[in-house]
């Protein structure tokens, strides 16, 4: 199934901002970030769809994961 | 002495008096400093009733007994005063370089009284200070001023300074210093044009001791290192500057877009923090004692200059429709150098992009580029003539609350009690829409960062959407940061430290020995003191709400869509919370168990 992968700040150095990644049935974002190379302790935000989520949830076809790393402002 | 210096100035314009005061330690500490001893001096000499730009009010320039110190990010002060855009008490935050060099030179702060006859700065050299003509920098744009006053007076000297937008008392003017930084709400510029003072011109050669200098080192060691380690003080912030948050507010489907009309804006990441380190950043910029270097210097046009920052992104850029970097960009720096507050500036426009798209305000009124959203023709050359008072600009100057009601159209100024609102739309993150209800200076983020749990998860992840506990968060983030603006320090600290660092700092640099408790108990005392001021100046509990469509308008798409903000619901926990009766009036036994009855 196809599912767009949004990454932002460090997380997309040696990486992407924003891409389509066709991966199995069921996979969870757990399983994009070992795929990404990313430590699960490093993402501050995981959002499916714009909601905030588990790490766990398996996803669904066309479902949009943006992912944060520790990041703050004003 | 340590922390503080133990002196304030007071200067009268009107018969150009100039006196130095004893400041009473235990009066300082027990307001701490800056925001809340700047507070306590407004509060007590003052008819909260006056004219915000009648020469009765004072402008307070007040630092805290960290600042000056070896505390990492020990830049800062506070301007405050009667705000002429809300009537509320302002205490407007600003970094660089200025407070230290006035803790140097000796002073812990200065009120300034009265109105001159003409214009004038005022010079401070140690304990020489003077007050000196102005006539040939009046009307000077900021980084010009700032340039010619240091080579007057002293190369080394640091610049505080109004533009032109607070010499003609635009209403949503700020005070800069430093050239670039800005204490930039509440309309503080108007008031120091209003006095017609120009600038303020520091120079000092003194030294500011901390009470034990062993037990400083430690403990500012330690914090130091917490501040550099920690991913987003260390990382995020120096890498990428505040603008890290505009994709994401976006992809929150919070980041209010045309005028809080609607709250996702796809091309977002144009204007992203990211985007802006990738094409415009020439280097980071750092206030004084500043491991973090949030600052950006960016480089449109062959002109290097300081910001953009988040809200000024977010306030010419999904506000105004515009995804045009440069545009921003230029737009910032007119901000900078007309002195005017970035936020207001861009809402109000935003505000009038909305009465323009619905003809209620018509092209032939207006002498400038089409108010059209998504226009970075119209938020550059609309912020010059708003800076200059020209034309329709001088409109615009009132900020967008005052312009709205020109047209009987108040409810679409996206402000609370007249402050235009920031970068985050309380529908979609109901704890901080609270915070936003309830500052004491109006429609303000940094004074309660809900974002921070309910978006960050700092110091925990809080639901956005829910209401649960948010009344008892919103009071705890509330009175920690009257704390640290009150210390003389950044908010960006708080990503990284929590309430008992900000206390073992505070006994390290003061020689107090004061728990978290106490300090937060100052926290609360500086809210309440504030909250009173407030309800004398005519400014009350009824005034704590939300623009109506924030209440009953659903956001239209984007991930938060088909919510409203539930501040009703909220409203009487966060008042019982406070200790204040069911009307959000502060009890006699509340003030006199705080000391301030």
């Amino acid at each position: 199934m196809l599912v767009e992968v949004r990454l932002f700040a460090t997380f997309t150095e040696g990486r992407f901002t924003d891409k389509q990644m066709d991966l199995d049935d069921g996979t969870s974002p757990a399983d994009i970030l070992r795929l990404l190379k990313i430590p699960q302790k490093q993402v501050a935000m995981l959002l499916i769809n714009g909601r905030s989520e588990s790490i766990e949830t398996k996803l669904n076809a066309n479902d949009v994961v943006a992912l944060f790393p520790p990041v703050g402002g004003g | 002495m340590a922390g503080y210096c133990g002196k304030l100035l007071r200067i009268d314009l009107t018969t150009g008096q100039i006196a130095t005061e004893e400041l009473d330690l235990d009066l300082a500490r027990k307001f701490i400093g800056g925001r809340g001893l700047g507070s306590y001096f407004l509060a007590t000499e003052m008819d909260a009733t006056v004219d915000a730009l009648d020469p009765a009010n004072k402008l307070i320039f007040a630092t805290g007994p960290l600042t000056g110190s070896r505390a990492p990010t020990s830049a800062r002060y506070m301007v405050v005063t009667k705000s002429p855009l809300s009537g509320t008490i302002a205490s407007s935050n600003s970094g660089g370089f200025w407070a230290p060099e006035l803790k140097k030179a000796g002073f812990d702060l200065i009120i300034v009284e009265g109105k001159a006859d003409k214009p004038c700065y005022i010079s401070i050299n140690d304990d020489d200070v003077q007050i000196k003509d102005a006539e040939s920098y009046w009307g000077k744009l900021v980084s010009e001023t700032t340039e010619l006053l240091a080579q007057a007076e002293d190369p080394k000297a640091r610049v505080l300074t109004i533009g032109p937008a607070g010499e003609k008392l635009s209403r949503i003017a700020c005070i800069m210093n430093d050239k670039y930084r800005a204490a930039g709400r509440s309309g503080v510029g108007a008031v120091m044009g209003s006095k017609k003072l120009k600038a303020i011109v520091a120079r000092g050669t003194g030294k500011v001791e901390p009470a034990d200098a062993e037990k400083s080192k430690e403990v500012l060691g330690a914090i130091l290192k917490k501040i550099r380690e920690h991913d987003v003080t260390g990382k995020g912030l120096p890498t990428y500057g505040t603008s890290v948050l505009v994709n994401v507010i976006n992809e929150h489907g919070i980041y209010p877009t045309t005028n809080f009309q609607r709250a996702y804006f796809k091309t977002a990441n144009k204007t992203s923090g990211e985007t802006l380190a990738e094409e415009y950043l020439v280097k980071n910029v750092a206030c004084f004692r500043c491991p973090i270097a949030c600052g950006r210097c960016s480089s449109v046009d062959g002109i290097e200059a300081e910001g953009p920052e988040f809200e000024t992104v977010w306030a010419y850029g999904a506000d105004c429709g515009v995804d045009d970097l440069p545009a921003i960009i230029r737009a910032n720096n007119w901000c900078n150098e007309y002195g005017i507050d970035t936020i207001s500036a861009g809402a109000t426009i935003a505000c009038a992009m909305e009465l323009y798209e619905k003809g209620i305000i018509k092209p032939d009124e207006i002498d400038g580029p089409p108010l059209d959203f998504g226009s970075g023709e119209a938020i550059v050359e609309w912020t010059r003539k708003m800076g200059a008072a020209e034309g329709f600009g001088a409109k615009l100057a009132l900020g967008s609350y005052r312009l709205a009601e020109l047209y009987d159209t108040a409810e679409l100024s996206m402000t609370v009690k007249k402050l235009e609102m920031p970068a985050y739309d309380p529908r979609g993150v109901q704890g901080h829409g609270l915070q936003y209800a309830t500052s004491n200076r109006g429609g303000c983020h940094v004074r309660g960062y809900m974002i921070s749990p309910e978006i960050l998860g700092i110091p925990e992840k809080l639901d956005p959407l829910s209401l649960d506990g948010k009344a008892v968060w919103v009071k705890a983030f509330q009175d920690l940061t009257a704390v640290i603006d009150s210390l003389g320090l950044c908010l960006f600290t708080s990503f990284a430290l929590c309430a008992d660092d900000y206390k073992d700092m505070f006994n390290a640099i003061v020689g107090a020995n004061w728990t978290t408790e106490d300090l937060l108990e100052a926290g609360e005392r500086i809210w309440n003191l504030e909250r009173t001021f407030n309800m004398k100046a005519g400014v009350g509990p009824d005034q704590d709400k939300l623009p109506k469509r924030l209440m009953v308008e659903p956001i239209p798409d984007g991930p938060s869509k088909g919510n409203v903000h539930r501040l009703a619901e909220m409203l009487p926990e966060y008042y019982k919370e406070r200790g204040w009766d069911e009307k959000g009036i502060p009890t006699q036994g509340k003030l006199a168990a705080l000391g301030i009855a």
